[in-house]
């Protein structure tokens, strides 16, 4: 994967409006709209009151816009005497998913490197070990975690939290580093270590530098299993600390009288926008990795 | 491409060494030790917190007569075997689709990949929506005239795992499509100008060029998507709370359940050691050939 | 453990959780429903009056959502100040541990043994003679909720037992009306079953197949009415496609459906709605078969902390939930009966009136919570709500299977 180059592959592009196109576009289409229905109905719900969501169809637009879901699930939704909805745990959120990010990523980029180009006996069971790590449900593993972390003294910190991610990301995204890393062309690492880079300098100023897709595609993975958890975030930390997902499932299995559909559209929006705006910047900066990449070796 | 280790004595080596440390910890100590420590556990009558009464294989009869567990693993074997061909030939496809220099790839690519950004109780509830006879497509179609149509997948226990499958399809096809995409442009494009002039059919160079070449993205797809079926969980809790009956039910949502609401820690132990084994059964032997011994990088 | 926090913090200047100051005090719960949070929120101010802090840290999803967090949080050394449980077996373990604090001692200063009615919940809370939990209230499964509207709607008179409403169920369908609103979760399921065995079954017919649990009995022809019972249930039900327990209220609020066999904490969502006892709705305790209800209820346990600032408001506490003041404000709103023999209820409206009746009556039995494990409770659990969903089960089916259940329950 090193010499990623120019973009796109396929057959070369022909006239606008010759049929391929039309198909292709065609079939593009008709697949955006399975995958955008979803979507469309969670904002067009969220936008309409409970009186209409009752007597019409989910797919209509709303007759009487309203963004008083939005409002109420940032801000005033309760969960048992706390009304203050969802904007209480985004600040946590992000304290939690920041150093998370990135202690994970840099860990499993120097396993990746360490397993690709500087192997050594016994690394690659170790490497094995992790890959079926990546099987076991994360339940099994609630309890051992606990008295892990109460032996170290950092349980019910934010510490241990992030820990915890980075154990859990460690699996896939090592592989993802290592996967990569291989492709690298010998060439080039031989020529560096001739040159007398050592361990660190090679993997700071050469791999680090062209490997901005993969850091991208482990930032997206990251990001999203980070933000989007429940279950650590509620199990290790303490309610001071609980991250959104904690009010989302509170605003989303407390129902008060009858379910306001509404609401727990826009919570969820509001929630999964953070990684949503991810992706729609580092998209961008996937295709632009990707052409970076083409630093020839 | 060879990258074997040199014999460089073990001080040359050492940065490598020390940089995997956190690796190897997380393997020992987490996974192995935490795994052990399930295992040995499941042979006592441990009920909320674990303990030290020993009852042989009492845990693992009781849970094979149990008809639960039985559904489970039927679910799962479906919903994994549907999940992993439906996942590989739809990302494929789409990456295909994507990589026929088409304008608006960046926003058919973000289209795709969306549903990704949202965790999977998200993903759960909006099809739980959508799958609503009373609001969903089945009204919606009704209310066009065809009043005998019958669309409930989620509320009939035949069919229920394929409304699981429609939603945990929506949600992580797109990643499968980005890693596709992203081993397709790393395919050197003297392959295909070598093909063309070969006069080789586009298709027969995708099935039989192309796709051999990409052998490390489908190995890291694989684990993808294989961990994410095995622990499924947040998605059936989310969408169908395991029902109709226990017509959804699937095996790390038994060892939760039993672990925890049940409050019987052996059986949701033995529970999950069988779901380890069947892992190890198949993934160790795998994983030794593709990452153990001496191999190619 | 302090000092690795302190230097983990300044290292990364991310805030920490700062250390509670001493009067605040974390209290987790799962109460979160309407009427469930005012309740709770009349225990906080209760506890606020007396110039400590309640800070709460409400976990929504069921008790089953709630309790690995609370069971990790205690085992993990970082436990809350106070959490719910459903008294009975569930904390045993941790009490047995030594992780829960005694309160033996105030209990006895303030007498707790005279006032606390019936005995059983004290009892609950006790082991080897020392009192580890504070009961807060008495609930009680046995009740039928029915919706006057429903019924008028329908042209018939409301019932006034389980026999009269099955077979007003025709009359209901005829109009569209669920007979039987029942929320899809398997605890729902179940604890009709529970509440017909002593409704249809009687006292002692549920003693001896959960007290004793005769395997015999549970699969013998003395349930048979039960599971005739049961299944009736299961066809008026048949059309109901909620989940929670407070949407299938909400379906006999809104005359949706004709009744629901639900706990009393059915009740908060009524008051909630502004509905009246008696004109707007009605309940059958024990579903006007036999009345008899059960004891269960809410209790909650203190664990063991370090800090003595902490662990004195640990006892300030536990003394106000016990006071009388909250003991009625917080039932008032919860629905539920008063743990104190000594307390005048004469605001509480009709429902709670016949249930204080019953209760001052003696006609009490205990909960299923207090007599089976719940790992039994997740067995019966999972037969009912496959029962419920699964017409293609037949009843002899389901009692030879229920047959098995307590054949190995604990």
């Amino acid at each position: 994967m090193a010499d990623l180059t120019k973009g796109p592959r396929g057959a070369k592009p022909r006239k606008i409006l010759s049929r391929r196109n039309i198909m292709l576009y065609g079939i593009l289409f008709v697949i955006s709209v399975y995958y955008l229905l979803p979507l469309y109905v969670m904002v067009v719900t969220s936008l309409k009151g409970m009186p209409e969501i009752r007597l019409g169809n989910i797919f209509s637009p709303p007759v009487e816009i309203t963004f008083q879901p939005w409002v109420k699930a940032w801000a005033q939704a309760c969960t048992g005497l706390n009304c203050d909805g969802l904007s209480r745990g985004f600040w946590n959120s992000v304290q939690i998913t920041v150093p998370s990010v990135i202690l994970s990523i840099a860990v499993a980029a120097v396993n990746g490197y360490a397993l690709s180009l500087w192997k050594f006996r016994g690394a690659e069971t170790f490497f094995a070990i992790l890959i079926v790590g990546a099987f076991i449900p994360y339940q099994v593993m609630i309890y051992p975690i606990v008295i892990i972390l109460r032996e170290i003294g950092i349980y019910g910190t934010l510490w241990g939290l992030v820990l915890v991610h980075t154990i859990f990301g460690m699996p896939i995204l090592t592989l993802l580093f290592r996967n990569y890393f291989s492709s690298v062309p010998e060439e080039l690492f031989k020529a560096a270590r001739v040159d007398g880079a050592g361990f660190w300098g090679i993997f700071l100023r050469i791999m680090v530098p062209m490997s901005l897709p993969i850091f991208v595609v482990a930032l997206i993975l990251q990001v999203t299993g980070i933000w989007n958890d429940f279950l650590f975030g509620v199990i290790y930390t303490r309610p001071d600390t609980y991250p959104m997902t904690v009010q989302l499932n509170n605003i989303v299995n407390s129902v008060q009288g009858v379910k306001e559909y509404n609401v727990n559209m826009a919570a969820t929006l509001l929630t999964g926008l953070v990684p949503l705006i991810i992706y729609f910047i580092s998209g961008k900066l996937f295709v632009r990795g990707i052409a970076a990449g083409a630093v020839k070796g | 491409m060879s990258t074997s280790p040199r014999p460089y004595r073990l001080l040359r080596n050492l940065n490598a060494k020390i940089a995997s440390v956190p690796m190897i910890l997380t393997a020992l100590v987490i996974f192995v030790g935490g795994t052990a420590w399930t295992v040995f556990y499941s042979f006592t009558d441990s009920k909320l917190l674990p303990r030290l009464r020993f009852v042989g294989l009492d845990q693992y009869e009781r849970l094979w007569s149990t008809g639960r567990w039985l559904t489970s693993i039927e679910n799962l074997l479906i919903y994994g075997v549907l999940t992993l061909i439906f996942s590989l030939v739809i990302g494929f496809l789409l990456a295909v689709l994507l990589d026929q220099k088409i304008r608006f790839e960046d926003t058919f690519r973000t289209i795709f990949l969306y549903p990704f950004a949202l965790s999977f109780i998200v993903t759960g509830l909006v099809w739980q929506w959508i799958l609503n006879p009373e609001f969903g497509v089945q009204n919606v179609v009704r209310s066009l005239g065809f009043t005998e149509f019958v669309f409930d997948p989620l509320y009939d226990p035949d069919i229920v795992i394929y409304g699981v499958l429609i939603a945990g399809l929506w949600q992580g096809t797109g990643l499968i499509m980005c890693l596709m995409l992203a081993g397709l442009r790393g395919i050197d494009e003297d392959i295909w100008k070598a093909a063309r002039i070969d006069g080789i059919p586009t298709w027969k160079t995708y099935i039989f060029i192309i796709i051999p070449m990409m052998r490390p993205v489908f190995v890291t797809t694989l684990v993808i998507i294989m961990s994410g079926i095995v622990k499924v969980y947040d998605l059936v809790v989310a969408q169908t709370g395991g029902g109709p009956g226990n017509a959804s039910e699937v095996p790390a949502k038994y060892v939760y359940d039993f672990m925890f609401a049940a409050q019987n820690l052996g059986q949701g132990f033995a529970a999950s050691t069988m779901m380890l084994l069947s892992v190890v059964i198949i993934v160790v032997p795998w994983a030794y050939l593709e990452f153990g011994g001496k191999r190619r990088g | 453990m302090n000092s690795v926090k302190l230097a983990l913090g300044l290292l990364a200047s991310v805030a920490l959780p700062s250390v509670a100051c001493a009067t605040d005090l974390e209290v987790t719960h799962w109460w979160t429903s309407g009427g469930e949070a005012a309740a709770v929120a009349e225990l906080a101010k209760a506890f606020d009056a007396t110039g400590n802090k309640w800070v709460d840290g409400a976990i929504a999803g069921s008790g089953d959502t709630a309790r690995p967090i609370m069971v990790s949080r205690i085992t993990g050394g970082d436990p809350m100040a106070a959490t719910q449980f459903n008294h009975g077996r569930q904390a045993q373990e941790l009490v047995e541990a030594g992780l829960m604090r005694d309160f033996t001692e105030l209990a006895a200063k303030e007498g707790w043994a005279d006032i606390v009615n019936p005995p059983s919940l004290l009892a609950n809370c006790t082991l080897d003679g020392k009192i580890y939990c504070v009961p807060v209230n008495i609930h009680s499964w046995q009740w039928l909720w029915l919706s006057n509207k429903a019924f008028a709607d329908a042209g018939v008179p409301v019932p006034t037992n389980w026999d009269e409403f099955v077979a007003a169920a025709p009359a209901l369908e005829a109009k569209g009306i669920t007979p039987l609103a029942m929320g899809q979760q398997a605890w729902q399921n179940a604890g009709a079953f529970n509440v017909l065995m002593v409704a249809v079954g009687g006292r002692d017919l549920f003693m001896k197949v959960y007290g004793d649990k005769d395997e015999a009995v549970a699969g013998g022809a003395e349930l048979g009415p039960v599971f005739k019972a049961i299944d009736d249930a299961r066809k008026m039900a048949a059309n109901s496609k909620v989940q929670d327990w407070n949407q299938a209220t909400n379906m006999v609020i809104t005359g949706q459906a004709g009744g629901q066999i639900m706990g009393d904490w059915a009740q908060g969502e009524f008051q909630i709605a502004g509905q009246v006892a008696g004109t707007d709705y009605t309940c059958l305790p024990g579903l006007g078969m036999n009345e008899i209800i059960s004891t269960g209820g809410d209790a909650f346990y203190f664990p063991v902390l370090s800090d003595p600032e902490a662990s004195a408001a640990q006892e300030v506490l536990a003394s106000t939930m016990m006071a009388q003041a909250t003991q009625v404000a917080f039932n008032l709103k919860k629905g539920s009966l008063p743990v104190r023999g000594d307390i005048d209820l004469s605001t509480a409206n009709d429902c709670m009136q016949k249930g204080l009746e019953i209760l001052a009556a003696g006609n009490v039995i205990q909960g299923s919570d207090e007599l089976i494990s719940p790992d039994t409770t997740t067995q019966i659990n999972d037969l009912m709500s496959e029962f419920f969903n699964d017409p293609a089960i037949t009843v002899e089916d389901a009692q030879a299977r229920f047959a098995d259940i307590i054949a190995t329950a604990e």
